[in-house]
């Protein structure tokens, strides 16, 4: 995972609700087996409108994705937020999220950031914002709006640490708890 | 004190808890597709970890597989599949792959081998998993990290959602199915009407529904926000699972009754919130914009728009406020999905196409939702009655549902489709998608435009 501790940088606003998965990354790009080069094919069928936010010279080089509410929603693809990292968004600021796509984000570095929709609004306009997960602030202009985030996730994204490998910390919990699985629960063994 | 099912599921999972931590949840059941697994596999690679439990995971082959023998999948999705095959083969992975008389879509042959069982934690790299959850499974979708997790551990750090019941209650108006009530509570809810919540279906309707109607319903809660939704175990499941490959025999069948026999909510549990349908308002639905939660009766209009989101859909659908939905013509018809491709689906379908033909200009294509569906099928004769139609018969995957494969819609093209989104250029770039219940999708293919199944000759009665 990338970690993230603070950034600053320029805005790209999005102002659409619902945006779903299959915009952000559309299933033609669903085929490649690496995690990376993703980036270039992000909203690939809006793109091709040449006002596009992205393609608009103002946005350029922006690392800030601010949008509407539901951001994320439809397919789990981890590609989506693959995409928008590998294009080079830090953070995405949004009223609200679709919760597969929020923890997918989480697992990846890539802040999800929610904020009221008035705060989402006026930060569309703003040409740099910062975002500090050390003190849970976005700011503006001189203007700070906090931001909730659940400890264990913040850890985890500032420090950058492996899920997996705190999760293997666990394992004697975990052959405890599968000694009491029933015998009746479906095991499948081998190829087939 | 009471608890909800969803509450039951989860704290029989709990491998570890702790203050600021998310709970570690056990997951009994992993399944695993071409798409969303390469990069997880890799990851262990990388790392030096190993396929914690291969016994508890399954693979098969859906998202970009060919459905017709005169098809062969593009280069780089045949490496995909490749790929699976071969990391399915170095970690003892069960996998059902093309060729296998199992093969099909991942939801589809969960609950067909008995896989899918009261009780369980089920995850799997794909957002319908929401489906296995009508047999009374806590089962969501997940990420490729996520993925990557629980193969290397058998587990998944989750924050408790909140509880919501969606309760149906009445009797369903007659041509009214499992996939209107999907569509009805969606158009009421809204596309994050559930999020942050698990949802229960409760009520009299959902008793009603057989075990292949709840697997729709389940099937669309991701599409109304919510990562899973449960129906409670009763007779219905235990008769569905009863006999199947992998569902308990003898006296282990009777200890796995007496425990699913207790998964049902507390009388006086709380939920966080509660949503009331009355079936007997429902009528056949019809979506008309770029997502599930813009769908209307078929007997309405098209709406006036009441946001900038619902003029971008009119805008992309080609659509005028006020034109009635029957009057709206049709390209291609798509019976298929793991919405909408059991048998029971296909029964419904062939009843409303059984001695009619396809309208001239309409192209229609049915893709069983997996090998095992298509046998039966076959068994009792209905590729006859869709060939004779004029139907394209094809073999099991996702297909038209979200057009991997070569089943794609042209831009323009307008479809009848029994799937589960109808997002901007799903079917394919430029693509539009009117999503319907199969017998809607069947009678709109004979019509050539989109039509009330109720009025629709032979149907009424």
């Amino acid at each position: 995972m990338t970690p993230f501790v603070k950034h600053s940088g320029r805005v790209a606003p999005l102002d659409k609700a619902d945006v779903d998965t299959d915009q952000i990354i559309p299933k033609q790009f669903l085929k490649r087996i690496e995690r990376s080069g993703f980036g270039e094919f992000l909203f690939f069928d809006w793109r091709k409108d040449p006002d596009f936010v992205l393609n608009r010279p103002e946005y350029q080089g922006a690392s800030i994705l601010v949008t509407g509410p539901n951001f994320g929603c439809g397919s789990s693809r981890e590609h989506a937020p693959w995409a928008i990292q590998d294009y080079g968004f830090r953070a995405v600021i949004a009223p609200s999220f679709s919760d597969i796509f929020r923890t997918n984000c989480l697992k990846i570095g890539l802040l999800p950031v929610q904020l009221p929709e008035a705060t989402v609004r006026e930060l569309m306009r703003a040409d740099e914002v910062t975002v500090d997960l050390d003190r849970l602030v976005v700011s503006a202009d001189g203007v700070e709006h906090r931001f909730e985030i659940d400890e264990f996730s913040r850890v985890n994204i500032m420090e950058g640490l492996d899920e997996i490998g705190l999760t293997e910390r666990r394992e004697d919990a975990i052959t405890a708890f599968e000694s009491t699985r029933p015998d009746w629960m479906p095991t499948v063994k081998g190829m087939r | 004190m009471p608890k909800t099912l969803a509450s039951k599921l989860w704290d029989s999972h709990v491998v570890r808890q702790a203050a600021g931590e998310p709970d570690l949840l056990y997951i009994d059941l992993h399944l695993v597709h071409e798409v969303t697994s390469p990069q997880a596999f890799e990851g262990l690679r990388l790392a030096g970890r190993r396929v914690r439990r291969p016994d508890l995971t399954v693979a098969t082959m859906d998202h970009n597989i060919a459905t017709s023998r005169a098809e062969r999948p593009d280069e780089i999705s045949q490496l995909q599949m490749r790929t699976l095959e071969e990391n399915c083969r170095a970690a003892g992975i069960r996998l059902y792959g093309v060729g296998s008389r199992h093969q099909g879509i991942v939801h589809i042959i969960g609950p067909e081998l008995g896989l899918t069982q009261p009780g369980m934690t089920l995850v799997c790299g794909d957002s319908h998993t929401s489906t296995h959850g009508a047999l009374g499974a806590l089962a969501f979708g997940i990420g490729t990290s996520e993925v990557e997790h629980v193969l290397a551990t058998q587990t998944l750090p989750q924050r408790r959602p909140k509880d919501m019941a969606i309760t149906v209650d009445g009797e369903l108006p007659l041509g009214v199915v499992a996939k209107d009530v999907a569509l009805g509570i969606i158009s009421k809810i809204g596309v994050a009407g559930g999020q942050g919540h698990l949802v229960e279906y409760r009520g009299s309707t959902i008793r009603g529904l057989t075990l292949e109607g709840r697997l729709t319903v389940c099937n669309m809660t991701i599409e109304g926000g919510a990562r899973a939704g449960m129906v409670a175990p009763d007779e219905t499941t235990f008769a569905y699972l009863e006999g199947r490959q992998f569902a308990p025999r003898g006296a282990a069948w009777e200890q796995a009754l007496d425990h699913w026999r207790r998964l049902v909510t507390d009388e006086g549990a709380a939920f966080d919130r509660e949503v009331v349908i009355d079936a007997g308002r429902l009528e056949p639905f019809v979506s008309w914009g770029t997502n599930p939660g813009q769908s209307v009766p078929v007997t309405g209009r098209v709406p006036e728009p009441g946001s900038e989101t619902d003029e971008r859909a009119l805008r992309y659908m080609a659509l005028k406020p006020g034109t009635a939905i029957q009057d709206i013509s049709l390209d291609r018809v798509f019976i298929g999905s793991c919405t909408n491709a059991r048998l029971e689906d296909l029964r419904l379908a062939a009843t409303v196409v059984e001695g009619r033909h396809v309208h001239p200009k309409v192209r229609a294509l049915v893709v069983p939702g997996s090998m095992s569906v298509r046998a039966a099928a076959e068994a009792e004769g209905l590729d006859k009655v869709f060939l004779e139609a004029g139907f394209e018969w094809r073999e099991a995957g996702c297909s038209m549902c979200l057009g991997m494969n070569p089943d794609i819609l042209q831009p323009g093209e307008r479809c009848a489709s029994t799937s589960n989104r109808n997002f901007e250029g799903r079917q394919g770039a430029g693509g539009r998608t009117h999503l319907v219940s199969p017998p809607m999708a069947a009678a709109a293919a004979i019509a050539g435009h989109l039509v009330d199944i109720r009025e629709f000759p032979g149907q009424a009665g």
